[in-house]
C-alpha cells in the first residue's frame, strides 16, 4: 500500500480549510464555504470508511505505515493504524460532517471562521489518532487546542471567556509534563518512535515517574476526578457542536492515549498504579453521578455524566482483562455516538427557546414527539440500557472488574443505577408532564437536517447494541496483543 | 593580502558609514536617501559575507575572527535590521523623526555588534561593545522633544553604563589571572582554582546579562522598551538580543570552557528566573511594548537554557531558538506598527478589541504570532522551546525543564489574553486600512515561516549544524 491514505485524510479537513479562508471571503458567500466544508468532511469520512473496509483486521501489527525523515533524521513523521486507532478516526470523520450540519443553523456569526475552525480541529484529531511517533503525537494533541480555544471563546456562551481559559490552560498544565516525559523517552531509548519503544522496553526504574507524567496529560483530557473541573464549564459555555466535538472526541483522546501510550509503554508502571486508577475512576463514578443528580443546567448534567462514564473507560482498561479493555473502547465509542446526540438534543430546544435549564421546559413530548421519540433513545443508552449502545459497553467493564476485583466492580454497578436515576429524572421534569409554560406553545418539532441527523445517531446506537462485533471484531486481535504484551513483560519483571 | 577579505565587512560598513555622514551633512532633507543607501550597504554586506561564508580565520594576532557561526550571526543581524527598518518607515516619517542620523547610528550600532561577534580578546570586545551601547542610547532618545523617550535614553545609559563598569572590571581581573586578553590563552590559564577568577568571570556575566536584559538585571528593559519610539524599539527588541547571545555563546564556549561548573549555577538561575518573571510580570501589563519587554526577558531565559547546559547541542538550540525569536519578534513588530487609529498610533492592548470582525488578516496574524510566542504547537515557537529542552534533559536537568515548561504554561495565560481581547472582545473602533508593502510582506513571510516550519524543521537546523561550534 503505497498510497499515502493516512496523510490524505489527516491532511485534506486542513486544505478544506483553506479553500474557505482563501476563495469565500465575502459575507454573503457563507453558502460556499458550507458547500466546501460539507464536501470536504463527507470526502473524509468515506475515505474513513474506505480505510475500515480495506483494514486486515486479522493481525495486531501496525498498518498502512507511513514515514519520512523530519526532525534532522532522529524524529521520523510517522503514521499508521491498528485495530484500536481505526475505529477513532471513523468516529471523528463521522462526527464531523454532523457537527457541521448542526451549526448551520445555529450559528449566526462568522459561520466561515467557525468552519474552518472545525475542519482544522478534525486534522488535529485524526493525526492523534494516526501518529505512531511520540512528538507527531503530541503536536496533534496540543495543536487542537487552538481551534478549541476559539470555538469556545468566540462562539460560546455568557461565561465563555472563564471557560476557553480553563479549559486551555487545565489542558497545557497536564501536557507540559508529558512533553518533558517524550524527550526523557527519546534520551533513554534512542526514540520516539512508538512501535520501536514497544520491543526496546524502557527500564523498570524510569517508568513510574514517565507513566505519572503521561497520566497527568490524560488524566487532565480525560477528564479524571479531581481534575475534571474544566469540563463542566467548558460545555456549558460552548456552542453545540463545540459540546459535540469535545464529548465525543476530544475526551477520546485521552483513553486512546492511555491504551498506546501509557499501557503500551509503561506496563509494569501500570501494574503498580493500579489501585490508584482504580480508586480516582471509582470516584469519578459515584460522585460525579451524585453531583449529575443535582445540576440545573442540562448541559451541565450531561457533561458530568461524561465524567461518569469516561470513569468506566479508565477502569477498563486497567483491569487489563480482555473484556475490560475491548468494553472500554466500545464505552469510548459509544459515548462519542451518545453524548454527541445528547448535546445535538439539548442544542435542539436551546435554539428554540435559549435556555438550557431544566426548569424552563417541562410537557415537551406534547408539542415535539418525533423530539421526544429520539430524545427517549439516546437517554436509555446513556443509562446503558440493554440493546443500546451503552449497555454493551458498561457491562463489558464490569466483566472485566469482576474478574479482578469485586469491591470495585460492585462500586461501579452502583454507578450505573444513579445513572438510571439522574436520566430518567432528566427526562422526567424536560419531556413528560403538563405544559405549563407559555413559551413553549408554539415550538416546531424537529426540521429536515435535524431530523435526519437524530436518527442517524439513534440507529446506530441501536445497531452496535444489538451487534455489537461490528466493533468489536476490528479491535479484537489488537486488544489481545496489548495484554499479552503487558503480560510478558510483568512475567519478565517479576523473573528479574 | 588573503585575510583582507575576512576583515572586508568591518570595513566596508566604517566606510559606508563616513559616506553617508557626509551625504546627510550635505543634502538638506536627505533622509530618504540615506536611508535607501543603507539598505543598499546592508544587502551588499549580506552579500559579502555570504561570500566567504564557511571560511574561518583569526586575524590581528589572534584577535578577530571571523567563521561560519560569526557569519551566521552577522547575517541573522542584517536581515533583521533592514526588515526592521522597512517596517518601520511610515512610523518615523509620521513621528517626525526621520533625522538622517538615525539609520547612521543604526548602522554603527551594527558595526559595533559586529565587532563584538567577531572579537578574539578582551579589548576589541569591549570596544564593540561599547560602540554598540553608545548607539543604543542616543537610538533610545531619538525622539528629543519626548520626555519619555528621553528618560528612556537616559535611564539606558545610567544603568548600562554601570553594567559596563562591572564587565570591566571583571575584564581587568581576568587579565590580571590570566596574563593575557586573549581568549584562548584565558582559557589555557584559567582553570578556576583560585576564587579571584570566579569573581572575574561573575562580573563579566552580569555585564553580558545585563546587555541580553536578563533577570535580575531586565530593570531598565520595560521602561526603555514603552519610552522609545517604536521604530527604536523594533530594533531593540530583536537586533541586539543576537548579538547579545552570540557574544553570550563565545564566552562561555572559549574564555570560560574551564569554569563550567562555576557558571553553569549562575547561569540556571538566572534563566529560571528570567523564565517565571518574564511569565509573571507580563500578566498586569496594559501597554504592548511593556508586554512584550516582559516577554522577551521570558524568551532570553529559553535560550540561555540552552547556554546553561555547557554543551553543543545547547548552544545549537539557543542559536535556532534566537532565530525563531527573531522572526516571531519581526512579526509582532509589523503588526504594532499597523495598529493606527484614526491617524494615531496607539500601544493599548484595550485598542486590540474585538478588531478580529474589521481587520480579520491583521487579527489572525496576530492569531499565529502569540499562539507560537506561547509555544504552541505546530507553530514554530514550540520547536524553538522543543530544541532547547532536548538539549537541557539530555543533561539531566530536570528542574530546569519541569519549571522552564510549566512557566509556559503561565506565559500563555498573557498571550491568550491578548487572542480573548482581539476575538472574544466587542469590537470599539476598527484600525485604519493601512496599505504598506513593506509590513504587509514582512508580516506574510514571517507568519507563512511560523506556520509552515513544521513540515521540514531540519531546513534551519541543517544549516545550525555546520556551523563551526567547538
Amino acid at each position: 500500500m503505497n498510497f499515502p491514505i493516512l496523510s490524505l485524510i489527516t491532511f485534506l479537513p486542513i486544505i478544506g480549510a483553506f479553500f474557505i479562508f482563501i476563495f469565500s471571503s465575502d459575507k454573503t458567500e457563507s453558502k460556499n464555504s458550507i458547500y466546501v466544508s460539507l464536501f470536504t468532511s463527507f470526502v473524509n469520512l468515506f475515505l474513513a470508511i474506505f480505510l475500515w473496509y480495506s483494514f486486515d483486521k486479522s493481525t495486531s501489527e501496525f498498518q498502512f505505515i507511513e514515514q519520512a525523515s523530519w526532525i534532522n533524521g532522529f524524529i521520523k513523521f510517522k503514521f499508521g493504524i491498528d485495530g484500536i486507532s481505526i475505529l477513532f478516526i471513523v468516529l471523528t470523520a463521522f462526527i464531523t460532517p454532523i457537527c457541521i450540519i448542526s451549526c448551520i443553523n445555529s450559528i449566526k456569526q462568522r459561520l466561515k471562521e467557525f468552519l474552518i475552525a472545525i475542519l482544522v480541529l478534525e486534522s488535529f484529531m485524526i493525526g492523534v489518532f494516526c501518529s505512531l511517533d511520540l512528538v507527531v503525537f503530541y503536536l496533534f494533541f496540543e495543536a487542537g487546542l487552538i481551534p478549541m480555544f476559539l470555538i469556545i471563546g468566540i462562539w460560546g456562551g455568557p461565561r465563555r471567556v472563564y471557560a476557553a481559559f480553563k479549559f486551555f490552560l487545565y489542558t497545557l498544565l497536564g501536557s507540559v509534563l508529558m512533553l518533558v516525559a517524550i524527550i526523557s523517552i527519546y534520551w533513554i531509548t534512542g526514540t520516539t518512535d512508538v512501535n520501536e519503544i514497544y520491543q526496546i522496553k524502557i527500564p523498570e526504574e524510569f517508568q513510574y515517574l514517565l507513566w505519572l507524567a503521561f497520566f497527568s496529560s490524560f488524566a487532565v483530557k480525560m477528564p479524571m476526578w479531581p481534575v475534571h473541573t474544566w469540563l463542566p464549564d467548558a460545555h456549558v459555555e460552548a456552542p453545540t457542536a463545540g459540546s459535540v466535538i469535545l464529548a465525543a472526541i476530544l475526551l477520546k483522546m485521552a483513553g486512546y492515549g492511555f491504551l498506546r501510550f501509557s499501557v503500551g509503554m509503561f506496563p509494569v508502571a501500570s501494574d503498580y498504579f493500579i489501585p490508584f486508577v482504580y480508586t480516582l475512576s471509582i470516584i469519578a463514578i459515584i460522585y460525579t453521578s451524585l453531583v449529575a443528580l443535582m445540576q440545573e443546567d442540562m448541559k451541565k448534567l450531561i457533561a458530568y455524566s461524561s465524567v461518569a462514564h469516561m470513569g468506566f473507560v479508565t477502569l477498563g482498561i486497567f483491569t487489563f482483562t480482555t473484556q475490560g479493555i475491548e468494553g472500554s473502547i466500545f464505552q469510548m465509542i459509544s459515548h462519542g455516538v451518545i453524548s454527541a446526540a445528547l448535546f445535538l438534543c439539548v442544542g435542539v430546544l436551546y435554539d428554540r427557546v435559549h435556555s438550557r435549564l431544566i426548569n424552563s421546559y417541562g410537557g415537551v413530548v406534547n408539542i415535539l414527539p418525533k423530539y421526544s421519540m429520539l430524545f427517549a433513545v439516546f437517554m436509555l443508552g446513556a443509562l446503558g440500557l440493554p440493546g443500546t449502545s451503552g449497555f454493551v459497553g458498561e457491562i463489558l467493564v464490569l466483566l472485566g472488574a469482576f474478574q479482578k476485583n469485586y469491591l470495585v466492580a460492585i462500586l461501579a454497578s452502583i454507578g450505573i443505577i444513579l445513572g438510571a436515576g439522574y436520566m430518567l429524572w432528566l427526562y422526567k421534569r424536560v419531556i413528560f408532564g403538563k405544559l405549563e409554560k407559555k413559551e413553549l406553545l408554539d415550538l416546531k418539532d424537529l426540521n429536515y437536517s435535524e431530523f435526519s441527523i437524530l436518527f442517524i445517531l439513534a440507529v446506530l446506537t441501536i445497531i452496535f447494541g444489538f451487534y455489537p462485533n461490528l466493533i468489536l471484531d476490528t479491535i479484537h486481535v489488537s486488544v489481545d496483543q496489548l495484554i499479552n504484551n503487558y503480560q510478558t513483560n510483568l512475567i519478565l519483571s517479576t523473573l528479574k | 593580502m588573503e585575510s583582507f577579505n575576512f576583515f572586508l565587512p568591518e570595513i566596508f560598513l566604517s566606510m559606508s558609514i563616513f559616506m553617508t555622514l557626509l551625504i546627510g551633512v550635505f543634502i538638506k532633507n536627505s533622509y530618504g536617501i540615506v536611508t535607501k543607501i543603507i539598505y543598499a550597504v546592508i544587502i551588499f554586506l549580506i552579500l559579502i559575507i555570504g561570500d566567504n561564508f564557511n571560511d574561518s580565520l583569526t586575524l590581528f594576532s589572534n584577535a578577530y575572527t571571523s567563521n561560519s557561526l560569526t557569519n551566521f550571526f552577522k547575517i541573522l543581524i542584517l536581515v533583521s535590521s533592514i526588515f526592521t527598518l522597512t517596517i518601520s518607515q511610515n512610523y518615523i516619517k509620521e513621528n517626525n523623526i526621520n533625522y538622517f542620523e538615525y539609520s547612521i547610528i543604526l548602522l554603527l550600532s551594527i558595526l559595533g555588534m559586529f565587532v563584538m561577534i567577531s572579537s578574539n580578546d578582551l579589548i576589541l570586545f569591549y570596544l564593540g561593545l561599547e560602540l554598540q551601547s553608545l548607539s543604543l542610547y542616543i537610538l533610545a532618545s531619538l525622539d528629543r522633544d519626548n520626555l519619555r523617550s528621553n528618560e528612556a535614553g537616559l535611564k539606558y545609559f545610567v544603568l548600562s553604563a554601570l553594567a559596563s563598569g562591572l564587565l570591566l572590571y571583571g575584564c581587568s581581573l581576568l587579565y590580571g589571572f590570566a596574563g593575557s586578553t586573549n581568549f584562548e590563552t584565558i582559557n589555557q590559564n584559567i582553570d578556576g582554582t583560585n576564587i579571584g577568577q570566579v569573581v572575574a568571570m561573575v562580573f563579566i556575566l552580569v555585564g553580558l546579562a545585563f546587555k541580553v536584559s536578563a533577570v535580575p538585571f531586565h530593570m531598565w528593559t520595560p521602561d526603555v522598551y514603552e519610552g522609545s519610539p517604536s521604530s527604536v524599539t523594533s530594533f531593540f527588541a530583536v537586533v541586539p538580543k543576537i548579538a547579545g547571545i552570540a557574544i553570550f555563546i563565545r564566552f562561555m564556549q572559549i574564555p570560560f570552557q574551564g569554569l563550567v561548573d562555576h557558571w553553569q549555577p549562575i547561569l540556571i538561575f538566572i534563566s529560571l528566573a528570567s523564565m517565571i518573571l518574564g511569565a509573571v510580570a507580563a500578566i498586569g501589563q496594559e501597554n504592548i511594548k511593556r508586554l512584550i519587554a516582559y516577554s522577551s526577558i521570558g524568551h532570553i531565559g529559553y535560550a540561555l537554557a540552552g547556554v546553561s547546559t555547557g554543551v553543543i547541542e545547547g548552544y545549537k538550540s539557543t542559536i535556532l531558538y534566537i532565530a525563531i525569536y527573531v522572526i516571531m519578534n519581526l512579526a509582532m513588530f509589523a503588526c504594532i506598527f499597523l495598529m493606527k487609529k484614526e491617524g494615531k498610533y496607539c500601544e493599548k492592548i484595550s485598542d486590540l478589541s474585538g478588531i478580529s470582525k474589521k481587520n480579520p488578516i491583521l487579527s489572525i496574524c496576530l492569531l499565529i504570532i502569540l499562539f507560537s510566542l506561547a509555544g504552541i504547537p505546530p507553530l514554530a515557537g514550540f520547536f524553538a522551546k522543543f530544541y532547547v529542552f532536548m538539549a537541557v534533559i539530555k543533561e539531566n536537568m530536570y528542574a530546569l525543564a519541569i519549571v522552564g515548561l510549566l512557566s509556559t504554561v503561565v506565559s500563555a495565560f498573557y498571550y491568550l489574553r491578548i487572542i480573548k481581547v482581539i476575538y472574544f472582545d466587542e469590537l470599539q473602533l476598527p484600525f485604519d486600512n493601512i496599505k504598506n508593502l513593506s509590513i504587509s510582506f514582512t508580516l506574510f513571510i514571517s507568519c507563512l515561516i511560523l506556520v509552515s516550519f513544521f513540515i521540514y524543521p531540519s531546513l534551519l537546523t541543517n544549516i545550525i549544524d555546520v556551523l563551526s561550534i567547538n
